[in-house]
């Protein structure tokens, strides 16, 4: 037996009464990773998480970390279920110096909005989430940077202004919207009826239950209805089977604007040529030739260092996402170094780092990610940062852009997500936070 | 089969071991368990175990298969959440007792098909609970306070004035919880009308013949374990996760708790929590095993996979060598300490 | 009725026939398993992933169409020989029950196998069926559809012929009708259940091609079981005929229901309709579809 070996077995009587008796590292900051490889979303967790594992790697490899400070990360297997999630959480929160959680998953993500809260490290959920969590005022430790899915549907409604000639050309179009039947797929429905209500045209809002495997009747419908547009609010193998029953009813598939959960490379390919002309919604670009997307391919794929298992998939939505999550966590978190020291940070301070996270697009030029997303800019009270999206049309082998970066309209939506979240305080009995708290460090719990 | 002995606690003093058990639950874990233990692995064993508990009722006792004792789950959890939040001044405990109730009367509507259907005829039209209930909790808005993602939020527990916040104080409210009603389980499988539930079980019409009202035992039982696991629902939801989705009350749910009550042991009041801690403990033990010794090497996905191979293994392994579930290996183990010592000695 | 549009109405109720034909399908799988050796094998959702997966990973890394078909088959030929031999065998004559967790693992180890082997993405799947729409007097019916349900309908009438004229399919019904008095003639009951589960294999290749053209090949494949277990309550879990004509009672009853009663509840009653359909059957017709089967079976 190999002493690492001894060691090892040695360590795990230990480790399952009392979790990780941790050594604490001087400079190193870690990123609990509740990650999902396997399982019916395993297509966007591998993506994700590998282009978010690889921006962590280029910047240790590249740079020596930030400023010195090492980044770490482990993984742990979710498969997107809410309570291996908190399985996770309650594991790693005993690592020293995390710096943020990431599950890429709403269920888990509301399961952990109290302990997260608790115990003062900040919760990333990058293009979904809860959408009133934007309201820094209630929800201090909570992100859902770029684009939460009130913004989504604004920009989805903007664009097809843009495509009919103006918003006032929306009088009177018909728009349909698919929509998978589970908590996510109906958040967006209020805020439908809404748009519809100010702009003049008429929204039908079909459902589909979940998996989405068989959607002929809600296809028929929609042959009936002739609508201008259809929105695909879709999820998983709901996204080609949409395609494909379109084709089979004679739909067409440049009419059908996906959500942002409907707009990977996973969701057409199946579909096959079913998919060609279909647009989706995409904060981030999709390819290889952003100057960050080529140096992590320099960098780490060609010395068999890279994460993903294909290589095909690097550039892909997912990946490109998980790279853009990575440069937004590692600048929130350079940000709070030069305000706090070049140090590791506590959870709080990383926080008050994504509190200030204000990239403009020069600085993500200088980043090397011109274009690879537009720009961001969180104040302590917008978690969200008002994110551009861009539309993008498969052609039956890539995503080309084929839009300019459009704004939703973020003024419009606030309101509605401030009277969510005055509610949700209220119901918890939460103090609304009041700007001159964003300073007041605590010390986390959870950090050494 | 000694069915008879395997039934009875050995021992003159059957109290002993479940009280050392309790006084143990209660005495000395809170002062030494981390926070890791009772929030990954107690509280969901906890839950789980009450779940199998009022499952075992159905299944074991009663002799009814259902596959969808997670809609009975969501219906408490979403119960006790609604009717904290609607009645004011309503007592948590009473809440938890309405969606009980609420729990139990959606298990009669369900149990309906059993008047007519057995075996997997029946076991599958249990299905029709389970996406029914998922389907219309997520449709209704209502039934979660219209939040726009259809979660909803745990209140805190308070019961009689006293707080049972943080892990151990959730751990507690579980623990007495799941303590009272596996009394009251434990008591019942001995009354008569536990009792008919066996003769039920066992041959349907023997026991119509010799008078018992066979519908109203076989809605009774639906009644008596959709309550059970109603409760479960809220400990899952409440003292758990302390958020409420209709996602995690889905078909693998269901199924975990079919295993819970086959791999324990049918018709034990013990086999439940033997059950549970296996399904819960065991693949973290799996995994944390896969990460030591593999992690260096493959990815968490690779190594997800072969534990859920490993697992899947395991599961057949054990029905082949111990189909009448851990209880019954529990008790032979008892029975026969000499058994080991033997094997001991001739190592 | 005035301005009812019949049109529609007949391109939905195809719609559904087509729909439930694919459904059967699937049911198939279960029958052939259930009939002959009393086992629910929920197993059968993981064969169709399997298969699906083995079949499109193996065209991917440039295996020829018809190769790969029956490189799948020998595979799935040996994966049913290996079940009877490690599976069922050593837990005949357990409970059902049993056997059903049995089954459960058995999917956990098949679904873990499938991905650990052939990775977790997703693959499209082109057999060269070109899905446009025909126009038949203003209905537009998928082509897609109408080939699926020709090569459904061939498959039944092959698994039919089989049962019917050969001799494994005579001892096939032989143990299915009478198990004790087959063993008694000398019928070897593990390999006619090893054949039953390669029989089943090749159900859930024909099933995984067919599906996996229409959805993609990937995790969610193994869900489409989901759409089969209605049927099989409503045909009977031992009547082929039975998963036929249920499947096209569901599908085509189900359809209906989502288009015309789905929007009194605001839609996507799809996945417990089928249920309800089911049970308001058999409660009203406790003999089941085809008469033969005493539904109360324990």
């Amino acid at each position: 037996m190999k002493p690492t070996t001894f060691l090892k077995t040695a360590a795990l009587a230990v480790a399952l009464a009392i979790p990780f008796a941790s050594a604490v590292h001087a400079d190193e900051q870690f990123f609990p990773l509740q990650s999902y490889r396997v399982g019916p979303y395993a297509a966007g967790g591998t993506g994700f998480f590998g282009g978010f594992i690889d921006y962590i790697n280029l910047v240790n490899t590249r740079d020596g970390g930030i400023n010195g400070v090492k980044l770490t990360y482990e993984e742990g297997e979710t498969q997107y279920e809410v309570e291996k999630g908190v399985e996770v959480y309650e594991r790693l929160k005993t690592k020293p110096n995390i710096a943020t959680w990431t599950p890429l998953s709403v269920g888990i993500a509301y399961a952990l909005i109290d302990r997260v809260t608790t115990d003062k490290v900040p919760l990333t959920t990058i293009n979904h989430g809860r959408t009133d969590s934007t309201d820094g005022r209630v929800f201090p430790y909570i992100f859902p940077l770029l684009l939460n899915p009130y913004s989504e549907t604004s920009g989805i409604v903007n664009y097809i202004a843009t495509k009919s000639g103006g918003l006032e050309k929306l009088k009177g179009k018909k728009i349909v919207v698919l929509y998978h039947g589970s908590p996510y797929g109906k958040e967006t429905i209020p805020i439908y009826e809404l748009l519809a209500q100010k702009y003049g045209f008429t929204v039908q809002q079909i459902e589909v239950s979940h998996p989405g495997n068989e959607q002929q009747s809600q296809w028929l419908t929609i042959r009936r209805t002739k609508p201008d547009y259809v929105v695909l609010r879709g999820w998983g193998v709901m996204n080609p089977v949409a395609l494909k029953t379109a084709q089979k009813t004679g739909f067409p598939a440049d009419k059908i604007i996906g959500n942002v959960w409907s707009n990977s490379e996973e969701d057409v390919t199946p579909a096959g040529d079913a998919a060609k002309g279909y647009v989706a919604i995409t904060t981030q670009a999709s390819g290889v030739e952003y100057p960050v997307v080529q140096e992590i391919t320099k960098v780490l794929y060609d010395q068999g260092k890279g994460n993903l298992d294909d290589k095909k998939r690097i550039g892909s939505v997912y990946h490109n996402l998980g790279i853009v999550n990575g440069i937004l966590n590692v600048e929130a978190i350079r940000i709070a170094q030069e305000k706090f020291g070049k140090r590791t940070l506590t959870g709080d301070e990383v926080r008050w780092g994504f509190e200030h996270l204000q990239l403009s697009r020069e600085r993500v030029k200088e980043l090397g990610a011109e274009d690879l997303f537009h720009s961001i800019h969180v104040t302590w009270d917008n978690h969200e940062g008002n994110g551009y999206v861009k539309f993008q049309q498969w052609d039956g082998k890539k995503w080309t852009p084929v839009s300019d970066w459009i704004a939703p309209e973020w003024a419009l939506l606030r309101p509605i997500i401030e009277k969510s979240s005055e509610a949700y305080a209220k119901e918890k009995g939460i103090k609304i936070r009041t700007e001159a708290e964003v300073d007041v460090i605590n010390q986390s719990t959870a950090a050494q | 089969m000694d069915t008879v002995t395997v039934r009875k606690a050995p021992g003159h003093w059957p109290w002993i071991a479940p009280l050392l058990v309790l006084a143990t639950a209660y005495g000395v874990i809170p002062f030494i368990g981390t926070s890791y233990l009772f929030e990954a692995i107690l509280t969901p064993f906890l839950a789980l175990s009450l779940a199998g508990l009022g499952l075992n009722i159905l299944t074991g006792y009663a002799g009814q298969l259902s596959l969808g004792s997670a809609a009975f789950l969501a219906v408490g959890a979403f119960g006790a959440f609604n009717f904290n939040l609607r009645v004011q001044g309503l007592p948590l405990i009473v809440s938890i007792v309405l969606a009980g109730i609420s729990a139990a009367l959606i298990g009669i509507v369900f149990g309906l098909p059993s008047l007519r259907l057995k075996g997997f005829y029946l076991a599958i039209s249990t299905l029709a609970a389970q996406f029914f209930v998922q389907w219309a909790l997520t449709k209704f808005g209502w039934f979660s306070n219209n939040s726009p993602s259809g979660v909803i939020d745990a209140p805190p527990l308070t019961i009689f004035g006293i707080s049972f916040e943080g892990a151990v104080g959730r751990y507690l409210f579980a623990l007495t919880i799941v303590t009272i009603f596996t009394l009251f389980a434990w008591r019942f499988v001995n009354t008569r009308t536990g009792h008919h539930f066996i003769a039920v079980r066992d041959n349907e019409l023997a026991a119509k013949v010799i008078g018992i009202p066979v519908l109203r035992t076989k809605l009774l039982a639906f009644a008596i374990s959709s309550f059970i696991i109603g409760v479960a629902g809220v400990l899952w939801a409440f003292a758990y996760l302390r958020t409420v989705e209709t996602g995690g009350f889905n078909l693998d749910r269901s199924f975990q708790i079919v295993f819970i009550i086959i791999i324990g042991g049918l018709a034990t009041i013990r086999g439940s929590f033997f059950g549970a801690a296996l399904i819960v403990i065991f693949p973290l033990i799996l995994s944390r095993l896969g990460q030591l010794f593999l992690g260096d090497i493959f990815n968490s996905g690779v190594l997800e996979m072969s534990q859920r191979i490993v697992l899947g293994a395991l599961i057949i392994l054990f029905l082949i060598v111990e189909p009448n579930g851990l209880v019954s290996l529990w008790d032979r183990l008892r029975k026969k300490p000499l058994r080991l010592s033997r094997i001991k000695t001739i190592n | 009725m005035d301005g009812f549009d019949w049109i529609f109405f007949s391109e939905v109720l195809i719609g559904g026939l087509l729909a439930g034909v694919m459904y059967s399908l699937v049911a198939i799988g279960f029958v052939l398993i259930y009939k002959t050796s009393g086992v629910f094998n929920f197993a059968q959702g993981a064969m169709v992933l399997f298969a699906a997966l083995t079949f499109v990973s193996l065209v991917e890394r440039g295996i020829s169409f018809p190769l790969a078909l029956i490189a799948t088959f020998a595979v799935m030929i040996l994966l049913g020989l290996a079940i009877e031999r490690t599976v069922l065998r050593p837990l005949v004559n357990k409970p059902p029950i049993t056997l059903f967790m049995a089954t459960l693992g058995l999917s956990y180890i098949l679904e873990g196998g499938a991905q650990l082997l052939w990775g977790t993405q997703v693959h499209a799947l082109d057999l060269g069926i070109e899905d446009t729409p025909l126009e038949i007097s203003g209905m537009l019916i998928s082509k897609f559809d109408l080939i699926a349900a020709g090569i459904s309908a061939g498959m039944v009438a092959l698994l039919s012929i089989f049962f019917r004229y050969t001799r494994t399919g005579l001892a096939f019904r032989a143990v299915a009708d009478d198990t004790f008095a087959a063993i008694a003639v000398g019928l070897r009951l593990p390999r006619i259940w090893g054949a039953v589960w390669a029989a089943a294999g090749l159900v859930a290749i024909v099933a995984g091609l067919i599906w996996g053209a229409r959805l993609g090949v990937q995790f969610s494949l193994s869900l489409v079981v989901l759409k089969a277990l209605p049927v099989l309550v409503l045909g009977g879990f031992d009547s082929i005929p039975g998963v036929i004509v249920g499947g096209l009672i569901i599908g085509a009853l189900e359809k209906l229901a989502e288009v015309y009663i789905g929007p009194y509840f605001g839609g996507g009653i799809e996945s417990w309709f089928a249920y309800v359909i089911a049970l308001a059957f058999l409660l009203a017709r406790p003999v089941g579809l085809f008469g033969q089967r005493p539904v109360e079976r324990a």
